[in-house]
């Protein structure tokens, strides 16, 4: 893995198109759901996937992600289990990138070393790990560089001249938070977005990705101009929530997933 | 310089770092109010008006400094040691919590910010909180969970007599560890507004300094006070931990005394070798909660797991990174007492000494009472007694009668 070339590079060697980038929640409402929807999602128009590993205390995640880890930890569902849905995504023929998303603590105690030695192994190009500031991120990229990986670094309305130092630093894509608050659907976005987006891509030479609160055709096209890609979480999360009976359903998620994709197609329409 | 002030250069570290304990694991958007906290806080320090403003307030307002008493029914009755009793139940609000919460409402006016929000787990904190919000003009939210609300419904009623708006903390085991999460989910969304005033030695850097260093004050008062009516030092200084600001507080004073031995006591809810307790550095590993690297109690793949004690201030998973960075330095010595033994010395001191301590502070004593028997009647042990019991009255009774009914204590 290290030898080739990180999937997300790839994909963003291409700047003059806007990427689409959805969020699920591994197990969520099942391992099997979530792999079909990984495909679906991609289908649809994805072109990366942030999965999502469910974590007892998601202090970055609004109530819509908190439910959905609490279903999916109510279903057992691990760290291991992530790792081998990138496996299995793969074996499946997949190629899209696939960046795991996850708290801190489930990645000290599965241990660093051993775990980007892992998500290498079974395909995964990254990690975007919400408390891990850069004061704090030296063993994870050192482990992450090793095995040709990336830690996607997060940029808020708030980091004003931490801006630089994470810009300069980031590497894969920069992970940049709409506005403050946790993740979660938003009524509307701020108003110094583009002015926050501006410094931000002033700051780096790494593709930047704008997340937290993105939940409608209009909001996709009202930021798409200022970043190289789109990240949506809740408002997808918060679908599945209401297809979950289907989901769960083995004789009948495909018509979930297909319900999840008509929604995910609104808005990977209104991104080019 | 004394050693005390030695002591403070070496840990935290400039990243916030109790050796390997501490930093600052926290989204990115709470990074700069971090370091603005940081700044103000070091500050606010080497102003000599406000260390006065604090003090002024400690003195005429909180009531400091709180007395030590000489516990002679105690001593008498378990024949040895000679106890003493550090009165934290006597400052204003009933615990030892107002200290820091008014530092750092001093500190939030002085940053110009007009609210503040809490977490509370047994509600000495919210209370000590909306206190100072009055006392200090400003608005103030407190997170609590709903198992919390249930048990500690006193203080939720004072909490809003005193003008404080109470947030019910509904995810997860709607303990401490809970209104925690939901409080650093508020401030994130409105970290250009607001304050959020931590109640323990707990948090991302610089929290667990700061607390600290509001709470010192117990310890270097018992350390005058022993030293005025004794004439030296105690042998042992006992202290309850939770999140550990009572105890780091009683502690840090001593920490440069080798020949005065500190015993921290964690709950051990239905005893050690169960799944209810809160024994967190007796049982935990280190891992990262509410912004610190510290011991926690985890499952295998780093879930945090629910802590359990009969005294809302004690249950909680985590512990502050500074006591497990003393755990692994072996400078404080880390035990145990049940939800019983707690009940015991309830009973125990109420009847011997006229106190009725907080189901907290209880652990402290339950730890005297089996300590103090083995030490000589020229040993001095010192208990922190970090608040009253007024609030806990209504599920002491409900143990003592279930556990006189045969039953288990909840």
């Amino acid at each position: 893995m290290s030898q080739r070339e990180n999937r997300i590079d790839r994909l963003f060697a291409d700047r003059t198109r806007k990427r689409f980038i959805p969020f699920l929640t591994v197990g969520d409402p099942s391992l099997e759901a979530t792999f079909q929807l990984a495909h679906g999602l991609v289908e649809a128009g994805a072109d990366l996937l942030e999965l999502g590993v469910p974590y007892s205390d998601p202090l970055a995640d609004g109530p819509t992600i908190q439910r959905a880890s609490q279903r999916a930890l109510a279903n057992g569902v691990t760290i291991k289990d992530a790792l081998e849905l990138v496996e299995r995504l793969r074996q499946s023929g997949m190629e899209t990138p696939l960046v795991l998303f996850t708290y801190i603590n489930p990645v000290l105690q599965y241990g660093i070393d051993r775990l980007f030695a892992d998500l290498a192994a079974k395909g995964a190009d990254g990690i975007v790990i919400p408390d891990l500031p850069v004061e704090e991120n030296a063993p994870a990229v050192k482990a992450a560089t090793a095995h040709g990986l990336h830690v996607i670094s997060l940029v808020a309305p708030t980091s004003e001249e931490r801006v630089r130092t994470i810009g300069e630093q980031a590497t894969g894509f920069l992970y940049c938070v709409s506005s403050l608050g946790v993740t979660g659907a938003r009524a509307s976005l701020s108003e110094d977005l583009a002015d926050f987006l501006q410094r931000v891509r002033s700051s780096t030479k790494a593709p930047t990705a704008v997340g937290f609160g993105i939940s409608t055709p209009e909001q996709v096209k009202a930021v798409a101009p200022h970043t190289d890609g789109i990240i949506v979480g809740s408002a997808i999360v918060m679908e599945i929530e209401r297809q979950r009976e289907l989901l769960a359903d083995p004789d009948r998620v495909e018509e979930g997933v297909e319900r999840i994709k008509t929604f995910v197609h609104q808005l990977t329409s209104a991104l080019q | 310089m004394t050693t005390t002030e030695t002591q403070a250069k070496q840990v935290p570290d400039q990243y916030g770092r109790f050796g390997a304990f501490g930093g600052k694991y926290v989204p990115e958007t709470l990074m700069n109010a971090l370091a603005e906290l940081e700044a103000a806080f070091a500050d606010a320090q080497a102003d000599p008006a406000f260390r006065k403003e604090l003090g002024d307030l400690l003195r005429e307002y909180a009531g400091r400094p709180t007395p030590l008493t000489y516990a002679d029914k105690l001593t008498e009755h378990l024949g040895g040691a000679r106890i003493y009793l550090k009165r934290e139940d006597l400052n204003h609000t009933g615990a030892h919590k107002l200290n820091n919460a008014l530092g750092q409402g001093l500190l939030a006016k002085r940053m110009g910010k007009t609210s503040i929000i809490a977490e509370t787990g047994a509600g000495q904190h919210g209370v000590a909180s909306a206190t100072v919000a009055a006392k200090l003009g400003l608005s103030c939210k407190v997170f609590m969970g709903t198992e919390d609300i249930k048990r500690q419904a006193l203080n939720v009623f004072r909490m809003k007599m005193l003008g404080a708006e109470v947030i019910p903390a509904e995810s997860g085991s709607r303990t401490l560890k809970d209104a925690t999460n939901e409080a650093i989910r508020y401030w994130v969304s409105h970290v250009d507004q607001t304050f959020y005033v931590i109640g323990s030695v707990v948090g991302p850097h610089p929290y667990p300094y700061m607390v600290r260093e509001f709470q010192k004050i117990i310890g270097e008062e018992t350390r005058a006070q022993i030293r005025e009516m004794l004439g030296r030092l105690p042998d042992e200084v006992i202290a309850c931990v939770g999140g550990g600001s009572n105890a780091i507080g009683m502690f840090y004073p001593f920490i440069q005394d080798d020949a005065v031995s500190l015993r921290g006591v964690e709950a051990a809810g239905h005893g050690i070798q169960t799944d209810k307790h809160a024994a967190t550095l007796s049982l935990g590993r280190p891992g990262v909660i509410h912004g610190a690297m510290t011991y926690l109690l985890q499952d295998e793949y780093g879930q945090v797991q629910e802590a359990h004690s009969i005294s809302a201030g004690l249950d909680y998973p985590g512990v502050g990174p500074e006591h497990s960075y003393l755990k692994d330095t072996g400078r404080v010595h880390y035990t145990s007492v049940t939800d019983d033994e707690a009940l015991q010395a309830v009973e125990l001191l109420c009847r011997t000494e006229g106190i009725i301590p907080a189901l907290e502070s209880a652990h402290a004593v339950a730890e005297a009472i089996k300590r103090a028997p083995h030490m000589s009647s020229d040993q001095v042990l010192v208990i922190c007694l970090s608040g009253r019991g007024d609030k806990d009255v209504e599920t002491i009774q409900h143990a003592l009668e279930t556990r006189a009914a045969g039953g288990e204590a909840q």
